[in-house]
């Protein structure tokens, strides 16, 4: 028979205002095994966990169970806490009566009943829990980025000057992500370009670090500390070590000036050739074939290309190659991007040229972008003197259309455009239409304030109903004005979409090749809100920039940095401890049925003959063994197993079954 | 393929030429147009009124005919279409309304909103399909530049009707294009063209209608077409320097098919 400690936690008033405490105390004493019970403010405080520690020493408890948060929030601090006393860690069972219980009932007398209920079986768990024993597992000092934008950038860096070993995966063909394609920078009109490039030269150029472009994570096994990462090597269509990047071929290529294939990079405005860098800064200088559009791999003709090359640099055979890696940690810096404005018909930007979304205008406003820097309309090519912006396009929204966040750069970005196009054209007219104007953030509301007050941007509290193109090319902007109770109807040269953000897609799947958990718009998601917000709840994997959530530039670049710090303190480990609570077989009960193999989600399954000896069984037969560094305990084959032989250790079958009588009872 | 129709109190008199050639259409298309027994006035106007069950009423009765003959109910008109649809909406999905109009009307079976309602448009579109009705033009518009004026009350609201996108519909326009036209499309197609304001404040509909003309004509348009006979009326009563000729969908539909002549 156990000797169990129970302790219920007040948290405060989060549990103690909806469940009474002391009832629960008085009404567990008596549950069988329990030989002591108590009640404290703050369990998890050091004067808490100390009355444990005593209690244990005192009254030799061989068990505990905690009546408070969930685990997740601490039964770390609470094993720690056993484990000082003498205790196997083990040996304690949370009963989670606060996320389960106060928080979500209001009745006093029920909530404290399911107190009790929740007690009681933590307590009947206990009783046949037994001490288990942590394993360790060796960690591979390596670490893998995926998205080669600011984010992956700042954590690659930071993680290869802490001297571990990096490798960035990036999708396009260069780095430099999302703001790579900027212009200026808010609140300082930096240029980002000034400010990224060289970060993008350094991770070139880092002994520490390996670029992977133009490839994608194809899959992912292993766990924390031993993951073994597929990467696809796209065909480059391009020898990287013979291609000096002179550029040549760009210029050549019969595509080029066509103007049928839109440059992804500037959103489109433009046409680029088949075989193409995204842009001159681009990192590494080596150009792709794009191979879906390219005429000499649509119809065997032209090689122009190749021909011209000055170092033999282009390869039409060169195929995809697949790279298995092992890393220690991987960190997913995946970005974002605008959401599709097909479904924002009212706005007309299918069917304007001059109705644009801010990203256009960033690519517009940029010396390398299309129109050399001059701000022009696409349909005529003329400066426009008057420009509407239109803010929350799919932000804040509430129907399915948009998003239900608040994407949190358009209103400092649109205030930069406003005033950047004032600093060079002081004569245009700027309209910007706004839901709220928000601008936390340092020197952020200054800056605001600089657009209206100094430049005199004209801000219209309220929506825009529709942008009605006129047959003579200009845009009719109908609208309200909140603050004057009136309707607007305005007549402009060009609108700008300050359209949502939303995670880059890809990122679903990515997130289900690492089972790193993502929200109901995509984003990933962090382990704790407060206290976890670089790291995914799957152990090793670690969150940076968009892919987490709309962020700034400063933001995101902090929170790479903070990602970094989290690998690094990751791969200064030499081993990890790993989790006892794995699936053990029974050979008594094995017959070798293969069930539990074609389940595990992890290959940790796998047979070998065994001699069987008990009660009337003697003789070598296949049986399940359990790789105890590659189970994660899941339970699958525990459920699947149709003779009972698997079993998990510290989630037994019995444990759970004699939770559910006492619950039950 | 038998549909119940509901053809709506307008469509007996001013809008008549709608109906009419919706029925010869319906014929050469192969589907059969059987005219609801003793239906009564939709309301024209969607009664918002959450406790307001009586003006409902005649919406459900056709709506429950169309059940018990087992059958799609088909509309022309926008109004009565909106009307149905929306009143369908809250048999299906409003237990109040549902609950109080069923008690009330004491039928056999409570009618629970099971009876599809279809716009003929949608017939076209969804069960015979645009590219089989192009085949079966003799007579193709080819040359002409018709705008599609949808006005408001067949798209809105798009999740109750689910007709088409509100915003950017495109079922008129593929229609068009069916018949050989060449759709134009404007800014002001989804647009309110007054409604019954014109019975009170023609000022208002009269503003509306320059837009509408404005546009359409600005963009290229040589006529309109409308599925809606207030649109019609509106769109006939402007004063518009700009106006273009307004037609009934129906009618086009039937000049492609050669069911007009012999019939005006």
């Amino acid at each position: 028979m156990q000797r169990i400690g129970v302790f219920v936690c007040h948290c405060g008033t989060n549990i103690a205002a909806t469940v009474d405490v002391k009832k629960v105390v008085e009404l567990v004493r008596f549950e069988p095994g329990v030989v002591f019970a108590d009640d404290y403010m703050y369990m998890c405080s050091e004067a808490g966990q100390e009355k444990i520690g005593e209690a244990i020493k005192e009254h030799g408890l061989t068990g505990l169970v905690i009546c408070s948060c969930s685990p997740r929030m601490h039964e770390k601090t609470f094993r720690a806490c056993a484990e000082k006393a003498g205790l196997n860690p083990y040996m304690v069972e949370i009963a989670n009566i606060r996320e389960q219980c106060s928080w979500i009932h209001k009745d006093r007398e029920e909530a404290t009943e399911k107190a009790v209920i929740l007690a009681r079986a933590a307590i009947a768990k206990v009783n046949l829990n037994a001490p288990l024993q942590e394993g360790e597992s060796p960690v591979t000092k390596r670490a893998l980025v995926i998205g080669g934008g600011i984010a992956g950038i700042q954590t690659a860096l930071d993680i290869a000057d802490a001297g571990y070993q990096v490798d960035i995966v990036e999708r396009e063909p260069s780095i430099g992500g999302r703001m790579s394609q900027f212009d200026k920078t808010f609140p300082t009109l930096d240029c980002a370009s000034c400010i990224l490039t060289p970060k993008m030269v350094e991770v070139n150029q880092h002994p520490n670090i390996t670029l992977y472009t133009y490839s994608e994570v194809e899959g992912v096994s292993g766990y924390v500390g031993n993951f073994d990462v597929q990467i696809r090597k796209k065909a480059r269509s391009v020898d990287m070590a013979a291609c000096t990047g002179c550029g040549e071929c760009q210029a050549k290529c019969p595509l080029g000036k066509s103007g049928k294939i839109p440059s992804e990079f500037d959103r489109g405005l433009r046409g680029r050739s088949a075989i193409y860098m995204p842009f001159a800064q681009a990192v590494p200088a080596v150009p792709v074939i794009d191979r879906e559009n390219c005429t000499y791999f649509k119809t065997g003709k032209c090689g122009i290309c190749a021909k011209i090359c000055p170092s033999k640099a282009v390869n039409y055979e060169q195929e995809d190659e697949i790279v298995t890696v092992k890393y220690g940690a991987i960190v997913v810096a995946t970005g974002f991007d605008i959401i599709n404005l097909d479904k924002y018909g009212e706005y007309a930007y299918n069917e304007s040229p001059d109705v644009i979304t801010s990203i256009e205008l960033e690519r517009l406003m940029n010396a390398s972008g299309p129109t050399g820097g001059h701000l022009e309309r696409m349909s005529d090519h003329k400066q426009p003197k008057d420009i509407v912006f239109i803010q929350c396009v799919g932000s804040r929204c509430d129907d399915e259309r948009g998003k239900p966040y608040c994407s949190k750069v358009c209103c400092m970005y649109t205030a930069k455009h406003a005033m950047l196009i004032k600093d060079h054209w002081p004569d245009t007219n700027i309209t910007v239409f706004y839901i709220d104007v928000r601008t936390p953030g340092k020197n952020f509301d200054e800056f605001y304030r600089r657009a209206v007050e100094q430049y005199h941007v004209n801000y219209v509290k309220g929506q825009v109903g529709k942008v009605i193109p006129q047959p003579d090319g200009s845009l009719m902007v109908q609208a309200v004005d909140m603050l004057d109770n009136k309707q607007i109807m305005k007549k402009t040269d060009m609108v700008v979409l300050a359209a949502a953000i939303e995670p880059n897609k890809g990122v679903r799947k990515i997130a289900t090749m690492l089972t790193a958990s993502i929200d109901n718009n995509d984003f990933l998601t962090e382990a704790h809100a407060k206290l976890r917000p670089v790291e995914s709840p799957t152990a090793g994997i670690f969150l940076s920039g968009m892919a987490q959530g709309p962020k700034d530039i400063p933001e995101t670049v902090s929170q790479a940095g903070a990602a970094a710090v989290k690998v690094v303190g990751l791969l200064a480990k030499d081993k990890l401890k790993t989790n006892p609570c794995t699936a053990k077989c029974d050979p008594m009960f094995c017959n070798g049925c293969s069930t539990c193999a074609n389940v595990c989600p992890y290959g940790a399954i796998t047979y070998e003959d065994q001699l069987v000896r008990g009660p009337g069984v003697n003789e070598t037969r296949r049986v399940a063994v359990v790789n105890n560094a590659l189970c994660q305990g899941c339970g699958a084959c525990t459920t699947s197993c149709p003779s009972g032989a698997m079993d998990l250790q510290g989630f037994s079958n019995r444990q759970i079954t004699t939770e559910v009588d006492s619950i039950c009872r | 393929m038998k549909y119940s129709y509901y053809p709506g109190c307008t469509l007996k008199n001013k809008a008549a030429d709608l109906d009419l050639y919706a029925r010869k259409c319906a014929e050469i298309l192969g589907f059969e147009l059987e005219e609801i027994n003793e239906w009564q006035c939709c309301g024209g106007v969607y009664p918002l009124g959450s406790d307001e069950i009586a003006t409902k009423l005649s919406s459900v009765r056709a709506l429950n005919d169309a059940k018990e003959h087992g059958q799609d109910l088909v509309t022309l008109c926008s109004a009565c279409h909106h009307v149905l649809k929306r009143v369908n909406d809250d048999m299906k999905n409003v237990s109040d309304i549902s609950d109080r109009a069923n008690n009330y009307l004491a039928l056999d079976e409570p009618y629970r909103g099971e009876t599809k309602v279809l716009h003929f448009l949608e017939v076209l579109r969804d069960v015979i399909g645009f590219d089989e009705l192009a085949k079966k033009v003799t007579n193709p518009l080819t040359g002409k530049k018709i705008g599609a004026y949808y006005g408001c009350l067949v798209l809105r609201p798009g999740k109750i009707l689910e007709f088409d996108d509100p915003e950017n519909p495109k079922i008129m326009e593929d229609f068009i294009r069916a018949l050989g036209a060449e759709p134009v499309v404007f800014p002001y197609r989804n647009e309110c063209c007054g409604a019954y304001t014109s019975l009170k404040e023609g000022g208002i509909s009269q503003e509306r209608t320059k837009l509408i003309f404005d546009s359409s004509n600005g963009f290229g348009a040589d006529m309109l077409i409308t599925a809606c006979p207030l649109c019609m009326y509106n769109l006939n009563k402007s004063e518009a320097d700009s106006k273009i000729p307004v037609y009934y969908f129906t009618e086009l539909l039937a000049e492609a098919l050669g069911a007009k002549e012999g019939n005006s």
